[in-house]
């Protein structure tokens, strides 16, 4: 179905691409490997038993196929660099090129993690100062970049609640958790050990204080809170739920996951968060690459920095705070939760966190959270009057609006969502947070200009339009796209995961 | 700021339409006490031509022009350059998590041909799309056999990576999950088979081996398999060095795979971003951990790629997840398709095979000079060794370094029974000369030792 009058697309082709498996040939080769320069061996006689008789059944392709094959499969995505990507909770941003350039530089890209500590001082060094970039960002005292993604920073972070408490003499035996929170959340918990305890919203989508009150006691580890929550509003009475907590001997967790709309105005350190994961690949620009890798670093407050995972780096030398003593990693930590990952963490994401606040600086990263607001609130302006709000609190980074009035007309929010493909936009994200019956989550971040914005707000108005003139051209949507409305039952009942020929 | 697409003039108009005075009102939600009005104490802005300098200068401090004999876990292989030109088209760095299959397409179908390969090279029927790593996949397996089995205790392998070791305490440490640790034949360095058959129980859960295991050494795959199965165990092997698996057979046995990919085209980067993956015989699928992506058709009967058995997954799940696992690492694992895409069924296994020679002509290099014995002769090995050394590594290692060389890795820290042994590893981008160049500096005992 075309759509007349809308400025963000028109139709063009696209290659059509088998499995690479089906483009292989026996003989065909996409590699030379230089002449050895000691003498071969006879893999068989070597390895005896162990040896490999049936080669893998990969693919033998030439290089100019592989770069067609991979380029074409690529044309088939969206991507934040074709335009705007609203999945709310996600944080699609700009992903700088110099993030990439840096990351692949001599002495860095292929730098081995056991190097001796003193030919490794240049890596070390940019851990350092993105550690105390971020300790300043959040407000916090201590940190570790070990964790991979932003799950894993939850994990690491339970763990380290739980090592305090152990070491008052009682584990405790439940997390509270939001009913609006994300499903990491009571997982983690979950494998902390933790039985998770629902919290209900109040009428705002924040925290009940009342309920908080109820609930929290002599067995409760921890609060799970997500701040700005899920529906883009902040928890005002965030101190107020820190003191009910902490007159308890409860933690605070925050899940960074929205922290693109406090930093530079706001740090959870100073509003009585204990310990808080960020996720370098939402707020600090590391592209998210098709769903990783990711990097989840923790930070907390003093009391809990004995319990981080080893190893820990330090900066040798008796005046500690001067950037003069060589840095090393510290595995003497005998409170430590322990390791949560080998080596040291996703330090390629390092190297790209650390590009993106060094082009910021302080008044662009402030600027940056500034526009993140302005662009979701310019939405929700925007928007309002064609699509329910279920929540009437301020917003921050993001919006959440509710399917209400088009479902009455039997077009649900992921059918408007499937629908924003036609238009040119990847879809906002859907049915989350469960709180919001029917969600549809904008979250445009700050890399939006205000024309593409504007393209936005016309996309949905016109979406919002075929509602109700043309209900069947959004219930059937895509209808631009090589594939639509894929099986995903008949995936689930007889899973086919692998190519076999 | 020259990453943000907005004049002044519009904002002003933005503000203006939402009805707003000033940026400040939108942020009059948050307490005035917690607002932050100071200058963030962070380096300044700057421009992109300083921010590569700073980052060529770190680069430069980390000293770049060593020949290098780690391994260990991390693997130095020689990375094909269109991996880097593949991955960084935007189409595939700038998407998120595939969900909307429709405009997804591209990821999807690469990380079907990524569990395909993985499936193809460790001998299992599923592999997932990918987990943190292998320290990490490990203990993913461990929990994962954990549920299938009911079982509660493991069994593993001393000679299984140290860090990964670790990794599977902090991940067991409250689930009420005994492990129990089998040591290794001091002939061989292989799994002390005696000690593995006494402590396996109808209580194990599981065994966790590694091969080849952290000295290098391919373990006895059939043997150890028989010795868990018997009980009812799962076997899980994990696979630090992935290029093993084009010479080495794979390991059909286990139940479970977990390896780390990171030699499939991924730079060191100083330990990460890598790349583990689960795989595993197809009756234990919806135990497994991780995003899956299944074949289907879509409404006109096109082929197609979605997300599929996310019922395993937290976000559906929530507390009764088969993990927490939700981003993981499709970018690396695309390098991984890519890279062995490029070399194939017959790269693969010559790229091994060259591996192997450098390491054999290696271990009889070290090994030859005075003082020097290679441990573990007594079982196969891929491309790592272990050699013991009269003069401590200390010192040896110090004027390796004078001639821009690093050997290999002190075991001692991890294992100290086994003395002045070093962990070396030679892959295929190690030259003959530097192999002689360390060896000639090992032979040469300094003046009054």
């Amino acid at each position: 179905m075309a759509i007349q009058g809308i400025g963000k697309v028109r139709a063009h082709q696209t290659q059509n691409e088998g499995l690479v498996f089906e483009k292989s040939s026996p003989g065909k080769r996409g590699y030379k490997l230089p002449p050895l320069d000691v003498p071969s061996v006879d893999a068989s006689a070597l390895l005896g038993e162990a040896h490999r008789e049936n080669p893998a059944l990969l693919p033998e392709l030439s290089e100019i196929e592989i770069i067609r094959h991979f380029t074409r499969l690529s044309t088939w995505n969206y991507a934040i660099d074709l335009g705007m990507y609203p999945l709310g909770s996600c944080t699609m941003k700009y992903n700088p090129r110099v993030n990439e350039f840096v990351a692949r530089i001599d002495g860095l890209a292929d730098a081995h993690p056991y190097r001796p500590e003193e030919l490794a001082q240049g890596i070390l060094e940019v851990v350092d100062l993105l550690q105390r970039c971020l300790i300043e960002i959040t407000g916090m005292d201590a940190i570790t970049l070990q964790p991979a993604a932003g799950a894993h920073g939850e994990f690491t972070g339970i763990l380290l609640v739980r090592a305090w408490h152990e070491s008052r003499g009682n584990a405790r035996k439940k997390i509270l958790i939001p009913d609006s929170a994300h499903g990491t959340n009571p997982a983690t918990a979950a494998i902390c050990g933790y039985a998770v305890e629902n919290l209900k919203s109040n009428a705002d989508g924040g925290i009940d204080l009342e309920a908080l009150e109820r609930q929290v006691d002599e067995e409760t580890a921890a609060l799970m809170l997500t701040n700005p929550s899920t529906i883009g509003v902040f928890e005002s009475q965030i101190h107020r739920i820190a003191d009910i907590l902490h007159a308890k001997g409860a933690l605070l967790y925050m899940d960074g996951a929205n922290m693109n709309a406090l930093v530079g105005k706001a740090r959870p350190g100073d509003f009585g968060v204990d310990v808080m994961h960020l996720n370098l690949h939402k707020t600090f620009s590391t592209p998210h690459g098709g769903g990783g890798p990711g990097s989840g670093p923790v930070a907390c407050k003093a009391f809990l920095e004995p319990f981080l995972p080893t190893p820990v780096l330090v900066r040798r030398g008796s005046n500690a705070s001067q950037a003069s003593g060589e840095l090393h990693w510290e595995y003497n930590r005998p409170q430590s939760v322990g390791r949560v990952r080998g080596f040291y963490g996703n330090v390629g994401m390092f190297i790209r966190a650390l590009a993106y606040i060094l082009a910021n600086g302080p008044d662009g990263l402030r600027q940056t959270t500034e526009d993140a607001v302005l662009n979701a609130n310019y939405i929700r302006k925007k928007l309002e009057d064609v699509f329910d709000l279920p929540y009437k609190t301020a917003s921050m980074h993001e919006v959440v609006f509710s399917d209400k009035r088009q479902a009455a007309l039997g077009v649900k929010t992921g059918d408007i969502a499937k629908r924003l493909i036609d238009y040119g936009f990847h879809p906002y994200t859907v049915s989350f947070p469960m709180i919001v019956h029917g969600a549809m989550m904008i979250e445009p971040t700050e890399s939006e200009s205000l024309e593409e914005l504007d393209l936005f707000v016309e996309a949905m108005r016109s979406i919002a339009r075929e509602v109700e003139e043309t209900p069947e051209v959004v219930k059937s949507a895509p209808h631009s796209t090589r594939v639509s409305r894929l099986d995903e039952v008949a995936a689930a009942r007889k899973p086919i995961l692998r190519w076999k020929g | 700021m020259r990453y943000l697409p907005k004049s002044p003039a519009e904002r002003e108009q933005m503000l203006a339409e939402i009805g707003a005075a000033s940026i400040d009102d939108l942020f009059e939600v948050i307490p005035a006490e917690y607002r932050f009005s100071r200058d963030l104490d962070v380096p300044r802005q700057q421009a992109e031509s300083e921010i590569i300098n700073y980052f060529r200068a770190a680069g430069a401090k980390n000293a770049t022009d060593y020949a290098s004999f780690l391994g260990a876990g991390a693997y130095r292989h020689y990375r094909p350059v269109i991996i880097d030109s593949l991955v960084q088209r935007g189409e595939f760095l700038t998407s998120y998590t595939p969900y909307q299959a429709e405009i997804t397409q591209g990821t999807l179908q690469a990380i079907f041909e990524f569990q395909t390969m993985i499936a193809e090279l460790t001998g299992m029927d599923v592999a997932n799309a990918s987990m943190y790593d292998g320290s990490t996949g490990a203990a993913e397996a461990v929990l994962m056999a954990m549920r299938v089995t009911g079982r509660h205790k493991a069994v593993v392998a001393s000679s299984v990576h140290p860090e990964y070791r670790e990794v599977l305490h902090t991940y067991l440490q409250h689930r009420e999950m005994a492990t129990a640790l089998i040591g290794y034949d001091a002939k061989t360095g292989r799994v002390d088979l005696a000690a593995l058959d006494a402590a396996v129980t109808d209580e194990t859960a599981a065994v966790l081996v590694q091969s080849p295991n952290f000295f290098g050494v391919i373990e006895d795959i059939p043997a150890i398999a028989e010795i868990a199965h018997k009980k009812g165990a799962l076997l899980i092997v994990s696979i630090a060095e992935a290029v093993s698996l084009g010479a080495v057979r794979a390991p059909v046995e286990a139940d479970i795979v977990s390896m780390e990919a990171q030699s499939f085209g991924v730079a060191l980067s100083y330990g990460g971003p890598f790349c583990g993956v689960i795989a595993a015989k197809e009756q234990y699928l919806r135990q497994m951990p991780g995003r899956l992506v299944g074949q289907t058709v879509d409404k006109d009967g096109n082929r197609g790629f979605v997300l599929t058995l996310s019922t395993r997954e937290q976000h559906i799940r929530r507390e009764k997840a088969t993990s927490n696992i939700c981003t993981n690492q499709a970018l690396v694992a695309l390098m991984a398709t890519i890279f062995l895409t490029v070399y194939g069924k017959e790269g693969i296994r010559e790229l091994a095979e060259h591996n192997l020679a450098k390491a054999d002509y290696a271990a009889k290099a070290l090994s030859a000079q005075p003082g020097a014995k290679l441990l573990f002769s007594g079982a196969p090995k891929f491309h790592e060794f272990v050699l013991q050394t009269e003069e401590a590594p200390a010192t040896w290692s110090k004027r390796l370094l004078d001639e821009k060389i690093v050997g290999g890795i002190e075991l001692s820290r991890w294992y100290p029974e086994l003395g002045n042994a070093t962990l070396w590893c030679a892959t295929e981008v190690v030259t003959r000369e530097q192999i002689d160049a360390a060896a000639k500096v090992l032979a040469a005992v300094p003046v009054g030792a």
